[in-house]
């Protein structure tokens, strides 16, 4: 079976770590990642302003092009894609005005009503084939690894979108129960690392990430499970100067695409570990789960 | 965070062109705020602020558009949305900080120029920052 699939851009260059481990895994699962033909970039971020319009073009465009393929449902990766399709595809579905406006200047040849269902990934194992199924695949279980589930914005907000109970997520959790790993509450794990700051105030993003990295840590995580590339950046890059100027350790990050492949028993190149930071590998080799 | 702001208020500015804007571009109904400031609250950017979310949308309301404008807090909101899960009166305050936003975009002021991110910063930043990044911060 195959499910249509929407990588988005950064999947295709930063965070091949996340992408490749996900499709690689899917197959396992039996269900292939079969990613739509022609899709452009989502935008990134929803408009938040009620007449900006144009910017709601690429992600229609999207959409209407996957149901154009004939599929009904679009599996999503990275969490900024799935925020921006979501509430775009929402708003196809509720507002008549914008919806015929959007469908006449998109011109694909048909009336996109915004009947795609888009999910996340974590969605599809949690609600297509299950915590306890996926358990029962697990070739190498991801036993003594403390991790401390991170799902920042959008995964969550608005509430309209959530993947999840907008206070008290589970999803990472229970993932990381059935693959066997040990996860780590930790009361920042739904604040915002500082998301597009990074290009205006990057000093604001460092203080973000400590404050993010030292709850973790100090709840005992040993790694930050994620699912967003600017997360992943805005907690990542600046690791290195941070701990030499507060004395944190660094704090390995992975994406959750990465321990899925892991715990299945594939071959570790497909994660790509030489593009995370905190260098995850060392610590995943002292638990035995790399050599 | 407190700073005194001396400010007039009257019917005239809670009717102007500001207000009317705010509220037309965010779809946001600003007299629902009964100013319980949660959004403060629960903003992890308020620190960094010089006027709290909880009074920008008193002052957004009251039509004080210079005094929204000499303050940097819409331009350090990321927009995570903290604020709208958490208000007890339904409203949106990424809205309004977007609305205001675009008020000075419009106007072809742009925040940021791509061309002041160090080169090798741009190579580095991953797609959905740059384009998120000047999605929000240029016209």
């Amino acid at each position: 079976m195959s499910l249509a699939y929407y990588p988005g851009c950064t999947l295709k260059t930063r965070a091949r770590n996340l992408e490749e481990p996900a499709v690689a895994s899917m197959e396992a699962l039996g269900l292939k990642l079969d990613e739509v033909s022609g899709w452009n970039c989502c935008g990134a971020v929803y408009s938040l302003a009620d007449d900006d319009l144009i910017h709601r073009v690429a992600p229609v465009r999207n959409l209407t092009r996957v149901e154009k393929q004939g599929k009904m449902e679009l599996v999503t990766l990275c969490a900024f894609c799935l925020n921006t399709l979501k509430r775009a595809n929402l708003l196809m579905k509720e507002d008549v005005e914008k919806r015929d406006t959007l469908n006449t200047f998109i011109d694909e040849g048909i009336a996109y009503n915004g009947e795609v269902k888009v999910v996340h990934l974590l969605e599809v194992l949690r609600d297509e084939i299950g915590w306890e199924s996926l358990a029962q695949k697990v070739k190498l279980p991801l036993r003594e690894l403390k991790a401390a589930p991170y799902y920042g914005c959008t995964l969550l907000r608005p509430r309209e979108v959530a993947i999840d109970n907008v206070e008290a997520p589970s999803v990472l959790r229970e993932f990381l129960k059935a693959l066997g790993a040990t996860p780590i509450d930790f009361g920042e794990s739904t604040q915002c690392c500082g998301s597009y700051q990074i290009i205006s105030n990057p000093n604001d993003i460092s203080e973000y990430a400590r404050v993010i990295l030292s709850s973790a840590s100090s709840h005992g995580a040993e790694a930050l499970i994620l699912t967003c590339p600017l997360c992943d950046y805005n907690l990542g890059q600046g690791q290195k100067e941070l701990s030499k100027k507060s004395g944190l350790g660094e704090v390995p990050l992975l994406y959750f695409t990465q321990l899925l492949a892991l715990a299945l028993g594939l071959d570790p190149q497909v994660c790509h570990f030489e593009l995370n930071y905190g260098s995850p590998e060392s610590l995943l080799m002292a638990k035995g789960l790399l050599s | 965070m407190t700073r005194k702001v001396p400010v007039t208020i009257s019917p005239k500015r809670s009717r102007s062109e500001f207000a009317r804007r705010v509220k037309e571009l965010s779809g946001q109904n600003l007299q629902l705020c009964y100013q319980c400031g949660l959004c403060s609250g629960n903003c992890p950017a308020v620190t960094n602020m010089d006027i709290s979310p909880r009074r920008i949308i008193e002052l957004a309301r009251l039509g004080l558009e210079d005094e929204i404008a000499n303050s940097k807090t819409v331009w350090i909101c990321a927009s995570c949305l903290a604020c709208a899960v958490n208000c007890p009166r339904g409203l949106d305050l990424s809205k309004v900080m977007e609305a205001i936003r675009l008020l000075t975009l419009r106007k072809n002021i742009d925040h940021v120029r791509p061309e002041d991110i160090p080169l090798q910063e741009r190579c580095e930043l991953p797609q959905i920052a740059m384009v998120s990044g000047l999605r929000k911060f240029t016209g």
